[in-house]
């Protein structure tokens, strides 16, 4: 592969200005969270970080949003993920409109949506449970405009006609197919989608907030109302958490030998 | 194009009854999604769109949309909100694209790599009245670089912060969780561009040029075009972080429609809030529209080559 | 392979949840002897210590839109869970009026609606007659200033006023007269809280300018025009003020109300700086306390009125900086704690407020002026 200098400058440049767009807005945060507050500071502290672990509601709200999340991990695989694939494969026809409907959840702001979604969850509430694990139900319609947009992205690359075809000359089920053999071809666009979507369950707040549902965002806010040291601490705690919970998700192995993508 | 694609063709689930009942079964597989967002989307959907045409009687009426479509409000908001769209979208999707290139060209599947999508996956959510305060933390009054630059470069805009209250300075918050997603949305794409492509116009003796406007752009346009319309409609429904920002109810749209539901007072008007909604869905629809006539264009030159 | 271990650990997820879905559901409420949705007054549910009891056997209370920094809710909150033993359940600390009856009104039967609202007058009138509110009448009731002629029928009963004010921070100076804030000092620096079409602080706060400048309730175009001076010298920016704004010094100038502001200076003290006040007049505005009609928690929803409205939770009102509608009557009886007294004073606050049809009226000619004097 050519790396020539040039390359190799604009790489650096690019990512050296995006870096700092996206972490000084960030540090400026830690460094207000640090400041002193109250009448038993002197100069800088981390007694705002300190208020976070001993909040008696945050450990049931993080159980109950992680388990939402892995719900609609569980959602994408078995339904959506399938469906896009399907679709592209067998109802050429229906792309269009399928691409409007997961624009759809964009369309409309959340304060609005949760006026139409209300009733029901009233009725879910009253005749099945009152568990914020039911707002997975929600959560994998809103995180659909990323996700399609992911998985697009992903099949757009690749030809999986083709691959569709000699599968079945193989001798292989449609779900051996769907699952066996497309899917991992486009395993970045999935786990790409299934990352932002894991990272709205446990950043969502608006419909949660509005519904009375106590998920992590919303404690988090009651933990912040105390100061706004302790507030600007608990938003950037959940900020690293969520980060780090990805990180330790493993990521898929790359079956591809060498990606070369070569600008000399 | 295969001919697996034509439905009548014969699927791989349905194998007795009538060839018209063939081809309809691959609709059946369909169906689980159609069902669940029938009850998760469409129908909170319909709830809002349907009171836009409900007058205050709650009778069929198309008296609130009129109001509301014609007051120079609405349209002085919508103005904004398209304008900040569109400018956030091209940024975005420009330095996340980049950026997106970037990573790709460095080593396969590092730290930098893992790091950098996580990162962009909880950005891409961050927003709201934190994300506000972060920028004002940084540029405004009292700010990290707004102190530095009254040290430093006293005349410059960046010590009089007053830059951040405005249109200008929405367009650069909301930037700031635009180019995740372009990252995010993007980074498959862009992997997909295989080497052998490059390796291939290489020994025909193209050069580096000839590979971009050839091979690179035309792959990489339609799916580029794809994330860029996300996020402009990303940035169109964005409603948290301007609230805090710009707390002018007349700004942007989201704004309008917010004030609508959650006026104290008297200014409550949830007809309005829906009718809103209803322009926001048109655009979106619209916008949709536009974007697929390019790609058919797109994909007709290619096929014409 | 794994894709495997993403299907397997997300099958034990959706096992864990059918698991604990059982477990998180709701058990109804056991009935009361007496009907607590329709006790109309402590006499009626056996006194103050049959009211206790039945909130007790509740166990819980839902409240909506109670910033602990608000009027001194904090201490009030507290307060409530250690006389009675009971949780409190707070739901959307930063909600507005509108908000919180929106909330009742989607959570409907369910565990999770609001028990009790703390109103704006424009929205309390609103829903009046509506089946909103559940009346009731606290046992002071009759010493309440304004109760009787908010609502013959206690559907809703004042509880608090305030004055709006200018806080700012002191070590920009002194603030003597409204024009000082066309200073140059000031350049980025004054901030509303809220927005006068949607919030009624933002309401009162132009009220306020309007009436230092001659103004009527009846016609604001003299705040708004001051306000338009003070957006074109830049000197006012749109920033909605919060706690984390004003104590990291973005938003060093607030026009809020007065019981807020009373915050603000305690956590300046602490942190070792100070916080002053200016009020160019006396603009106030009084907040309504009212029950849900379907109160998931009817019992406690009573308690808490009966707490607040009482002698307890006017001395914790006013040490917070609002003055309790129960203060006069509390200062002629000689009643008032001397902590509330240091802190709002004796005299009955003579602060002229704004009807609810004044402020609709406002709200009208606001919509298109206000966006004209300090939009783009």
């Amino acid at each position: 592969m050519k790396r020539t200098w040039k390359v190799q400058l604009w790489r650096r440049t690019i990512m050296g200005v995006v870096a700092l767009y996206l972490l000084l807005p960030l540090y400026s945060m830690f460094d207000f969270s640090t400041k002193p507050f109250g009448f038993a500071d002197n100069g800088r502290t981390l007694r705002a970080w300190k208020v976070i672990p001993s909040q008696p509601d945050l450990g049931v709200a993080i159980a109950r949003s992680l388990i939402t999340a892995g719900i609609v991990m569980l959602l994408i695989l078995v339904m959506i993920v399938p469906t896009v694939i399907w679709v592209q494969l067998k109802l050429p026809k229906l792309r269009r409109p399928l691409e409007l409907l997961c624009l759809l959840p964009l369309a409309i702001p959340a304060i609005v949506l949760v006026v139409g979604i209300a009733p029901l969850y009233r009725w879910i509430s009253i005749n099945l449970t009152e568990s914020p694990i039911t707002l997975a139900g929600v959560y994998s319609m809103l995180i659909l405009p990323y996700t399609y947009r992911s998985l697009s992205a992903a099949l757009d690359a690749v030809d999986i006609h083709t691959l569709a075809e000699a599968a079945q000359t193989l001798g292989a089920s449609t779900f051996r197919m769907i699952s066996g053999i497309i899917m991992p071809t486009i395993r970045t666009g999935i786990i790409n989608g299934s990352f932002i979507a894991i990272a709205l369950v446990l950043g969502e707040y608006t419909i949660s907030n509005i519904l009375n549902y106590k998920t992590i965002q919303v404690v988090i806010a009651q933990i912040g109302r105390s100061s706004g040291n302790v507030a600007v601490a608990v938003s950037l705690a959940s900020l690293i958490f969520v980060l780090v919970l990805l990180l330790l998700v493993p990521s898929a192995k790359r079956r591809q030998e060498v990606l070369d993508v070569d600008l000399a | 194009m295969s001919h697996i694609s034509e439905p009548g063709a014969g699927s791989a689930i349905g194998r007795a009854g009538s060839r018209y009942w063939r081809g309809k079964t691959s609709y059946l597989g369909a169906l689980p999604f159609i069902l669940f967002s029938g009850l998760f989307l469409l129908y909170p959907t319909y709830n809002v769109i349907s009171g836009a045409f409900k007058n205050q009687q709650n009778k069929f009426s198309l008296s609130v949309i009129n109001e509301t479509l014609h007051s120079p409000i609405t349209m002085g908001a919508f103005r904004n909100s398209l304008s900040i769209s569109l400018r956030t979208a091209i940024a975005g999707s420009i330095l996340g694209g980049l950026f997106a290139w970037a990573l790709v060209t460095g080593k396969k599947k590092g730290f930098l790599y893992k790091i950098s999508v996580a990162l962009s996956s909880v950005l891409a959510q961050f927003g709201g009245v934190m994300l506000t305060f972060a920028f004002l933390a940084t540029f405004g009054f009292n700010g990290v670089v707004s102190s530095l630059a009254l040290h430093v470069a006293p005349n410059s805009f960046l010590a009089s912060s007053t830059w951040l209250y405005g249109l200008n300075g929405l367009t650069v918050v909301y930037t700031f969780f635009q180019i995740p997603l372009m990252i995010l949305v993007f980074l498959p794409t862009i992997e997909n561009l295989r080497p052998q492509w490059r390796e291939a116009s290489d020994s025909l003796g193209g050069n580096s040029r000839e590979y971009w406007t050839k091979i690179g752009f035309p792959v990489l346009t339609p799916s580029f075009a794809g994330a860029a319309l996300l996020l402009f409609v990303n940035s169109f429904s964005a409603y948290a972080t301007a609230a805090t920002l710009i707390n002018l109810s007349s700004f942007l749209t989201p704004l309008q429609i917010a004030s609508a539901l959650s006026s104290e007072v008297g200014g409550a008007n949830p007809a309005e809030a829906k009718a809103l909604s209803l322009l926001m869905v048109v655009v979106v629809t619209v916008v949709m529209i536009l974007y697929s006539l390019l790609r058919r264009r797109v994909s007709k030159w290619e096929a014409n080559r | 392979m794994t894709f495997s271990k993403f299907t397997r650990a997300s099958l034990v997820a959706a096992l864990a949840v059918t698991l604990t879905i059982p477990a998180l559901s709701l058990t109804s409420a056991s009935a009361a002897k007496v009907d607590m949705a329709k006790v109309k007054s402590a006499a009626e549910a056996g006194g103050l210590s049959g009211l206790t009891a039945a909130c007790q056997k509740e166990g819980q209370l839902n409240v909506i839109a109670l910033p602990h920094y608000w009027a001194n809710y904090g201490d009030m909150i507290d307060g409530f869970k250690a006389a009675y033993g009971v949780k409190v359940d707070e739901a959307n600390p930063e909600g507005s009026s509108q908000e919180e009856i929106d909330a009742a009104n989607t959570n409907k039967g369910t565990s999770r609606s609001p028990d009790v609202f703390d109103i704006g007058v424009a929205i309390a009138v609103k829903y009046a007659g509506t089946g909103t509110f559940a009346p009731y009448k606290v046992k002071k009731w009759s010493y309440l200033d304004g109760a009787a002629a908010a609502s013959s029928t206690g559907e809703f009963t004042p509880d608090y006023t305030g004055t709006l004010t200018i806080g700012y921070d002191g070590s920009l100076g002194t603030i003597t007269s409204l024009n000082d804030l066309l200073l140059p000092k000031f350049k980025g620096k004054i901030t509303l809280n809220g927005d006068p079409l949607g919030s009624s602080t933002g309401l009162n706060g132009l009220f306020m300018v309007n009436k230092a400048l001659g103004g009527t309730f009846d016609d604001v175009s003299k705040g708004v025009a001051f306000f338009k001076k003070l957006k074109d010298l830049g000197n006012f920016i749109n920033v909605n003020p919060t706690e984390a704004t004003i104590a990291s010094g973005q938003t060093p100038v607030v026009i809020d109300n007065g019981y807020i502001q009373a915050g603000v200076v305690k956590q300046f003290a602490a942190a070792g700086k100070v916080w002053k006040m200016y009020t160019p007049a006396l603009v106030g505005s009084t907040y309504n306390m009212a029950i849900s009609a379907w109160a998931p928690h009817p019992a406690c929803a009573r308690l808490w009125l009966e707490y607040t409205l009482g002698e307890t939770g006017a001395k914790i009102f006013a040490i917070g900086g609002a003055t309790p509608t129960l203060w006069v009557w509390l200062v002629k009886t000689n009643r008032a704690p001397a902590a509330g007294v240091a802190a709002i004073g004796k005299s009955k606050v003579g602060a002229s407020k704004a009807t609810a049809d004044q402020a609709t009226a406002a709200q009208v000619y606001l919509k298109t002026a206000w966006p004209a004097a300090v939009g783009k």
